[in-house]
């Protein structure tokens, strides 16, 4: 009998449980943990001489990527829309599918990014075998540009 | 068990409430009044095409806000500035919103679909290098009546400070 002595207080809690769950498991923190780089790591990889430089893709909003991106990164747009994934399938189309790739964004916290998970998707389903997401948590001012790492600006 | 059980359930939302209320935090900084710096002017077409120049708003407490249609955390927080901007318009606050969208179509569609009351003008990089780099949404900056820069906030809003900090720009000559 006492297990049915709080059932609304039960279905609260799991409901609560499940619309946290549920926005969770939204935008890019549904990409697996193995497809992740921090920008520490990458910034190491970049600047070492032996290590293979990746194809660096910046798959989010143009006027953020004209204030600041990393160098030699390509500006592809907002993977969120159909344009956008496009054009980074047609970009990519025609690397060998062992291409070391790097998507990035930085647009706004993690969790709340459109962009990374389409991207990341994307590449998986036209059969990418080395493509990372960089892990930005807030946004690409915070974490890349006040840590101080390489800047490009412009077109 | 069935206590245990609930005692468990308890502890896991306390603790993914508070994860998700810090991760979502906003970063506000504000400086000392005599540090005060004026908001870069700006000239800049809104949505219907007419000109929107910053400095004609002197006088007025400018919630400025650079946002973007497809920022999650953005969207969230336009029913409140437009509550905001119902209650206080008489009071004299003017919030703008500078949107950072790489075009106007969605921003359109945006405007109509959340029935904003205040304008919106299209920004661009230029404008975000002089307000500092907007690389990363929402930003607010809240601006005096003398149009300098009084806070800003990095970040979804908690919109009960931007209120208070709000009613003490209204309440200041």
């Amino acid at each position: 009998m006492t297990h049915h002595k709080h059932p609304q207080i039960l279905l609260a809690l799991a409901s609560s449980i499940l619309l946290m769950s549920a926005a969770w498991s939204l935008q890019a923190s549904q990409i697996a943990s193995s497809h992740l780089i921090n920008p520490g790591e990458l910034l190491k990889l970049l600047q070492s001489s032996k290590s293979e430089k990746p194809l660096l893709i910046q798959v989010g909003s143009h006027v953020l990527y004209a204030q600041a991106h990393i160098p030699g990164s390509e500006y592809i747009g907002p993977a969120s829309d159909a344009g956008g994934l496009q054009r980074l399938r047609t970009r990519v189309d025609s690397l060998p599918r062992n291409k070391f790739i790097v998507i990035y964004c930085g647009c706004c916290p993690w969790n709340h990014c459109p962009n990374l998970k389409p991207a990341d998707d994307a590449l998986h389903a036209m059969g990418f075998t080395n493509v990372k997401t960089l892990y930005i948590a807030d946004n690409f001012g915070t974490d890349w540009v006040d840590k101080g790492y390489p800047v490009a600006k412009g077109e | 068990m069935r206590k245990q059980f609930v005692t468990a359930v308890l502890v896991f939302v306390v603790i993914a409430v508070g994860y998700t209320l810090y991760r979502h935090r906003s970063t506000a900084t504000h400086s000392p009044a005599a540090q005060h710096v004026v908001a870069p002017d700006f000239t800049l077409s809104q949505l219907s095409g007419q000109q929107l120049r910053l400095s004609d708003y002197r006088g007025k407490v400018v919630l400025l806000d650079f946002w973007a249609t497809w920022c999650e955390p953005c969207r969230k927080e336009t029913p409140f500035f437009i509550d905001l901007q119902n209650r206080y318009r008489d009071k004299d606050l003017q919030i703008i919103g500078v949107s950072m969208d790489d075009g106007p179509e969605p921003v359109r569609d945006f405007y109509k679909q959340f029935n904003m009351n205040y304008p919106v003008v299209m920004g661009s990089a230029k404008i975000g290098e002089e307000y500092g780099g907007v690389l990363g949404l929402p930003i607010a900056f809240l601006l005096d009546r003398q149009g300098r820069i009084y806070a800003r906030h990095m970040g979804a809003t908690d919109v009960s400070v931007l209120e208070k900090e709000i009613r003490t720009l209204l309440q200041s000559n």
